[in-house]
């Protein structure tokens, strides 16, 4: 028995090795889900969504007024996050139609709503695609050779160029060169890191601290009632955990009975 | 016509209302009959939960698919948001819709291991045949109901599973293109697929599984339910004609059940509440991505529990095929040496070996995965005529079957975890193995279920009191 565990979880092991190999350059940062529990981290999150995303980028299964949920009134809502005519209880909707979108950047801008859970990584756990966003936002360098002058770390050939580089500034990426394992007679690039060849407004703390916030923000939105659910979740744990104790009793009491 | 009862006169005002029923509809004697007076034998273990559990899981399905159904939009252009708005703007829906995803997943989790525990102690043999017969056909139909279910949130998994899937009937020769246009309604997966495929979902399947769970039931009870020890209880009887290892199922087995059912809810819950994706494994992250008839996914996977069948769809290549055929003429030699057939029968097997290679080779191994695929479903029919073992319980056959057992159960397991990985070629010959041991336990088990050295099975069952 025990050797077999020790079989399927080294099979296990090795499956997840298997599907990390098809992500970019960097593996993904861990994000610390701690922050969805944060309503001012929520809140400046809201904002640099509202202000950087929400122009491209729809978030079509999310109404503004479930941003009560996070401590904002309708009023905060409508006067600070809300740039077009629409109304409070309304879905964040753009005003950019799919096919423009195709003709002015080759693709449709993905809606955001649920980015979060639909980025996750097979194997990696649900909470997985916070660290992808986490990681895509901090991992954009300059890239001369492609169309937009930008490219990504986390997701190598990516459309959009950089919204946020007046915040983080314009990063370059280092690459090393170095023999080719498969064949000698070649050489092969390898991502090495950053450095930051123009800084932006914010320094490198206080831009993690913003790309954390906006990440906690696409994490939050893609299941809002994910804290209420968990919440829950104990109680009804603490009600069953009690109730089998009972219906464990009220068993024996029944079967004593039974020779 | 039963005769007619009068409650006596002084009676309560319940016990003369239930008279007045029972000369009208066998109220009491239902209730006598499958509940306070159904003998059940004493000595089921915690295999003999999952029977009750799948039944709770079947109601907790139909309830909160009906509250879904009043918020979902079976259009193709609505189906996702539908969706999301359950999960945002329906109160309470977010705990309906994980409810139902999660009881999709509990549903064949219970389902399983209900039909192991059936294996395990020979509970399809005679009389129970039947019995066996309408559970796999429940199973049968469940997977057909899960299929459409997934189709519903209209994400990209939902999609292209159900394109990749609905293609394989396309493989069946001559009328395969015709009957996957029938299926779809369309030439791809669309809005008429998504229409017929929510009606199947919502009525005329839970319809059929709800008859077949009837028929399941009024089986069981006509001749008893097995037990651990394969021993039939109603051959020993005290001088009232009860079952002397039977008790009754009320109230000795339902407030056994109701413990079964508190465990059981305890983790069904601990899914639901903490995590309801289960990691990937009940709710893919790609449908989370609205379907994209243009943007095929890089990897398809059907979700877990179709996985063992589909790995055995894949392991189905070429040289496999050439490999059947090997050892189709093989089983058609050894018939024409030692089946001890006379005459011009003598040639018999290695005609029809013959004629079966040709036949293989004849059509695309793509078709025969598909062929293999339902089979592997199919051959859980004739297990009971399959299975030759002069004892029912594992517990009385040869030691060395519950190894046999034990590793027919890993195979599963490996061929259910290769279904989800992307086809490699070690996975590839690890899941042809896997096909050829699974198809072996079965078509071989005339033969092997008879070898060994049986211990002698008891009169009476085995019982310690708890």
């Amino acid at each position: 028995m025990k050797r077999l565990l020790l079989v399927l979880l080294a099979a296990l092991t090795w499956h997840g090795a298997a599907l990390a190999a098809s992500a970019g350059l960097v593996p993904w940062d861990r994000f610390d889900t701690k922050r969805v529990t944060d309503m001012a981290a929520l809140q400046r999150g809201a904002k640099l969504f509202a202000n950087y995303c929400l122009n491209c980028h729809s978030a079509g299964f999310m109404r503004y007024n479930r941003l009560r949920d996070i401590g904002l009134t309708d009023e905060q809502i409508k006067s600070n996050l809300i740039f077009t005519g629409a109304k409070v209880g309304d879905l964040m909707h753009i005003a950019m139609t799919p096919a423009d979108a195709k003709e002015w950047f080759g693709a449709a801008p993905p809606d955001l709503t649920l980015i979060a859970r639909s980025r996750a990584g097979f194997g990696k756990g649900a909470d997985s695609g916070a660290d992808y966003i986490y990681t895509f936002l901090r991992t954009y360098y300059r890239d001369e050779t492609k169309a937009t002058g930008w490219n990504n770390a986390a997701f190598p050939n990516v459309g959009m160029p950089f919204p946020l580089w007046e915040l983080q500034g314009q990063q370059r990426a280092v690459f090393e060169t170095r023999p080719d394992p498969h064949d000698a007679s070649k050489t092969t690039q390898v991502f090495k890191g950053f450095e930051m060849a123009q800084p932006g407004s914010m320094t490198e703390a206080q831009y993690n601290e913003a790309a954390a916030d906006l990440t906690a923000f696409l994490y939050w939105m893609a299941e809002p009632a994910a804290s209420n659910r968990v919440r829950l979740g104990v109680f009804v744990m603490l009600f069953l955990a009690v109730f089998i104790v009972i219906a464990w009793r009220l068993n024996a009491v029944y079967w004593k009975d039974i020779k | 016509m039963a005769e007619f009862k009068e409650a006596p006169a002084g009676a309560p005002v319940g016990e003369k209302l239930l008279t007045w029923v029972d000369n009208r509809f066998p109220a009491s004697k239902l209730y006598k009959e499958h509940l306070s007076e159904y003998y059940a034998p004493k000595n089921f273990n915690w295999m003999y939960f999952f029977g009750s559990l799948a039944m709770l899981v079947l109601v907790i399905q139909i309830v909160t698919g009906i509250f879904l159904t009043m918020h979902y939009k079976p259009d193709a252009n609505l189906a996702f948001a539908s969706v999301e708005y359950i999960m945002r703007d329906v109160p309470w829906g977010w705990l309906v819709r994980y409810m139902h995803s999660t009881g999709a997943s509990a549903f064949f989790i219970v389902v399983y291991l209900h039909m192991f525990r059936g294996m395990l102690y020979g509970s399809y043999q005679k009389p129970r045949e039947l019995i066996w017969i309408f559970g796999v056909a429940i199973f049968l139909c469940l997977m057909a109901e899960a299929f459409m279910g997934y189709l519903l949130p209209w994400g990209q998994m939902s999609y292209w599973g159900a394109q990749v899937i609905i293609n394989l009937f396309a493989a069946i020769p001559f009328v395969g293109n015709d009957l996957s246009i029938l299926i779809r309604g369309d030439y791809v997966v669309g809005d008429a697929t998504l229409n017929r495929f929510f009606a199947l979902h919502v009525i005329a399947l839970p319809l059929v599984i709800v008859g077949l769970v009837v028929a399941h039931i009024i089986a069981l009870h006509e001749v008893g339910s097995n037990n651990p020890d394969g021993v039939e209880i109603k051959a020993k009887k005290d001088a009232s004609g009860k079952p002397l290892d039977g008790i009754p199922f009320h109230p000795y087995y339902t407030v056994h059940d109701i413990l079964g059912v508190s465990v059981f809810l305890l983790l069904f819950s601990a899914v639901v509440f903490f995590a309801p994706t289960m990691g990937g494994f009940f709710l893919e992250f790609n449908n989370f991505i609205p379907a994209d008839p243009l943007k095929t996914p890089a990897h398809i996977a059907p979700v877990w529990y179709f996985t063992p069948f589909y790995s055995m769809l894949r392991a189905v290549t070429t040289p496999f095929v050439n490999v059947l055929v090997g050892l189709l003429l093989v089983a058609g030699v050894m018939g024409f040496l030692f089946a001890g057939l006379k005459g011009i029968w003598r040639f018999a097997p290695m005609g029809a070996a013959v004629v079966g290679a040709g036949v293989l080779l004849a059509f695309d191994p793509k078709f025969w995965g598909v062929v293999v695929m339902g089979l592997g479903v199919m051959i859980l029919f004739p297990l009971p005529w399959l299975d030759r073992s002069p004892v029912k319980s594992i517990r009385y056959r040869p030691s060395w079957n519950k190894w046999l057992y034990g590793a027919f159960v890993v195979n599963f397991l490996v061929l259910g975890y290769l279904g989800i990985l992307p086809p490699t070629t070690l996975g590839t010959i690890v899941s042809q193995a896997g096909t050829l041991f699974y198809f072996g336990f079965f078509l071989l088990m005339p033969w092997w279920s008879r070898l060994g050295e049986f211990k002698p099975v008891p009169d009476r069952v085995v019982f310690q009191p708890h």
